[in-house]
């Protein structure tokens, strides 16, 4: 199988992160998932036909794990869904044991989702299946990456060059994280705006530009990226209180007044209205393309666990 | 119509330009429109006003960067009223309290309320600090932004230490957001607890607690680390010791953004005051030894320490008349801070420029308060005073509601004659 890895568009044998992918990498991906985006169901090759997905989320997820359900169904696959709270990791299973077990049983991918970043690679090292990252701690969470880079494509009709402001939680986000590394990679001009507190040390090495003041960080921003400010962080550790950064941080038409006239708004999910974005700005049919990631999630899922799998396929071959 | 008035023979004092000679000068509506050796008097009219300064020093009215007010919650110790009485007569203009009221200051309507009473009781300007965490209680942030837009100078928890190194992170790296300053009461409270003065010979031979001078430095020495790893404006309020001036001299040498103010208190009064167990000189940092007191005057002249503070406490009788351990800390300044600072020039050790300069120039640099300064287009905010004539402290005569001050029957050097704010007299000694 290594012959011909030199051509192979995909060389890798599990989606841990975006960190390390060549642009050609994720165009692949990008490609793929636009392709199934644009395909009505009936058009989708069984690609994923009597192979085993199990969907293993270690922390409550609704629309991740949903997608990658939907995705591989739609490949023709079996899928499995887990969650921590029903099964023997709540016995106080470790987590290197529970890939163990679930190896026995010879599944081809396992999509996992685990609160401590890092647990995701580790138990990549124990199985022997393909191991996609649906969000690990503060580290990565490169299926949404792809899913808000398509979503940008798609509008924009091209990465090159855009200026994307993401803000908000910088320092707690995977998705900021991994959505850093790719639009780097496809040289956008990313920028991050957050108060202080939020922005991680050591943020200009990544190749971002700083920003601790709203509409100077959205000055020109072809793209809003807000990110969701977990509860336990509004109340006084990093924030004040959610009446101060709501002025300050959150996305409302004031600040978005600076952005481009046709910038895009687009935010991960889930969303505290009101918080983060304004009610009235997140439902702008004309600005925000919430919606549309959504809609990216399935197509971009397919096209993670088709790659992947046509992996599994020419090792089974060898 | 233009309000003109001209002070003439008055001795122009101007650290920030180092201007220090005969002249006079006019101030049109409220602001400063000229000065000068000699103002040319035709184009002035007949409305213009005259001032005769008598030969005294006219210097920019004085700003006292550390005051504590008792209103709101307290209002029979102190009010904002009977404060800015008190301010104006001690020459200052402009005056930044804590929020260690009851209720504390930790939201922006009780800054907007300061400043409307401040407004309209017309004498000092009243500014306020806000309180650096919720209910000073050393744990949440308050909200920094919009209390800085509603017109809080700086965040501090006034006379309580942010202790957790954790929050005071916090704190330094969100008020950097929005270039916000943090004021610390720098005294490690783990390590002062239960003290009542200074830790060394006198404090064993009175059988009282001792603070060491440790729980200072150790304070100022943790927030400078955390300032260089976020980036923070702080400052370090009211130094008694020779270690913490020392740290904080270091930082400024390595360019981080670290000031710091002193009382005079430390430089005109030193541990022997406590003597026989007198509540009137227990302070909060207590009153250190001698050698202390020395740091603080060399940290005055090589320019460590920015600013001199009244650090003006008001305490009723009650509260001053107990034993010595259970007496609350604090000393009435706002009316001594000229004369005392004075006694800095008068022997010798600071030139009369650094003395103004560490009133009025620098506290308004730090707070990036309008005044400060002799300049046009600056506020007429202006303290006139003689530089020579001798008086005594009359701790009874203090227009403060509080009179407990160490200072009775001290001679002095230095009395204010006039203060003048956005060009009005709102204080004159024949008046």
């Amino acid at each position: 199988m290594d012959s011909g890895a030199a051509n192979d568009p995909f060389p890798h044998r599990h989606l841990l992160g975006i960190e390390g992918l060549s642009r050609r990498e994720i165009l692949y991906l990008l490609d793929h998932a636009g392709a199934y985006a644009d395909q009505t169901r009936g058009q989708t090759e069984p690609r994923l036909r009597g192979r085993t997905v199990i969907n293993l989320f270690f922390e409550n997820s609704t629309r991740t794990r949903t997608s990658f359900e939907l995705a591989a169904k739609r490949l023709g696959g079996d899928v499995i869904n887990m969650q921590a709270q029903t099964s023997s990791i709540k016995k106080g299973e470790t987590l290197i044991d529970t890939a163990m077990t679930l190896n026995a049983m010879r599944p081809d991918v396992l999509v996992v989702r685990h609160p401590e970043s890092g647990a995701v690679q580790l138990l990549s090292e124990k199985v022997d299946c393909a191991v996609i990252n649906a969000g690990d701690g503060s580290h990565e969470h490169p299926t949404q990456a792809l899913v808000d880079a398509l979503t940008i494509r798609r509008r924009k009709g091209r990465l090159e060059g855009l200026v994307v402001a993401i803000c908000g939680d910088i320092s707690h986000s995977r998705v900021a994280r991994s959505n850093i590394y790719l639009l780097n990679t496809m040289g956008a001009q990313v920028r991050v705006v957050a108060p202080r507190t939020l922005v991680p040390a050591a943020m200009e090495r990544f190749g971002v530009e700083v920003f601790y003041d709203m509409k100077r960080g959205l000055a020109g921003a072809d793209i809003v990226m807000m990110l969701r400010l977990q509860t336990e962080r509004m109340h006084g550790s990093f924030v004040p209180s959610i009446r101060e950064y709501f002025h300050f941080f959150g996305l409302d038409y004031a600040k978005l007044s600076v952005a481009k006239d046709d910038a895009l708004i687009m935010h991960p999910g889930p969303m505290n209205r009101g918080v983060e974005i304004d009610t009235e700005v997140a439902d702008d049919i004309d600005r925000s393309v919430i919606r549309q990631q959504v809609e990216m999630g399935v197509a971009v899922r397919m096209a993670c666990l088709e790659a992947l799998n046509r992996d599994a396929r020419a090792s089974a071959a060898t | 119509m233009t309000e003109r008035i001209l002070f003439t023979n008055a001795r122009l004092l101007d650290p920030t330009s180092n201007l220090d000679r005969s002249g006079e000068l006019l101030a049109e509506n409220g602001v400063i429109a000229a000065f000068g050796p000699n103002l040319a008097r035709d184009g002035l009219g007949d409305d213009v006003h005259v001032v005769d300064c008598a030969g005294c020093c006219l210097a920019p009215g004085l700003v006292d960067m550390r005051v504590q007010l008792r209103e709101p919650g307290d209002e029979h110790q102190e009010t904002l009223a009977t404060g800015a009485e008190s301010a104006v007569a001690g020459g200052i203009t402009t005056m930044a309290m804590l929020p260690n009221t009851a209720p504390p200051i930790d939201d922006y309507a009780l800054v907007e309320f300061v400043s409307r009473r401040s407004r309209e009781i017309g004498r000092a300007a009243i500014r306020t600090y806000a309180a650096a965490t919720k209910g000073l209680k050393g744990r949440e942030l308050t909200e920094y932004g919009l209390l800085a837009e509603a017109g809080a100078v700086a965040f501090t928890d006034g006379v309580r230490a942010v202790a957790d190194a954790l929050v005071m992170r916090r704190a330094l790296s969100y008020a950097s957001t929005f270039d916000l300053l943090l004021v610390q009461h720098p005294e490690e409270p783990s390590l002062s607890a239960g003290g009542a003065m200074n830790a060394g010979e006198i404090a064993t031979r009175l059988g009282l607690a001792g603070i060491t001078a440790a729980a200072e430095t150790i304070m100022v020495e943790r927030d400078i680390r955390l300032v260089e790893i976020t980036g923070g404006r702080y400052h370090a309020a009211h130094l008694s010791t020779a270690g913490a001036i020392d740290a904080v001299r270091r930082a400024k040498a390595r360019g981080l953004p670290v000031t710091c103010d002193t009382a005079p208190h430390y430089f005109a009064l030193n541990e022997t005051a406590v003597g026989d167990y007198r509540t009137f000189a227990k302070v909060s940092p207590p009153l250190r030894d001698e050698e202390d007191r020395r740091a603080v005057i060399e940290g005055l002249k090589d320019g460590t320490i920015d600013a001199i503070a009244s650090d003006h406490t008001p305490q009723d009788q009650e509260s001053k008349r107990l034993p010595f351990a259970s007496a609350e800390p604090g000393i009435v300044g706002l009316e001594t801070l000229l004369p005392l600072a004075l006694e800095l020039y008068h022997n010798g050790s600071l030139n009369l420029l650094q003395v103004v300069r560490a009133l009025s120039q620098r506290p308004a640099e730090i707070l990036r308060l309008p005044g400060g300064h002799l300049k046009p287009g600056a506020p007429a905010d202006f303290t006139i005073f003689d530089l020579d004539r001798p008086w005594r402290i009359d701790v009874g005569a203090l227009r403060s509601k509080c009179k407990n001050a160490p200072y009775d029957g001290r001679p002095v050097q230095g009395l204010v004659t006039r203060t003048v704010v956005s060009g009005r007299t709102v204080f004159g000694l024949e008046a």
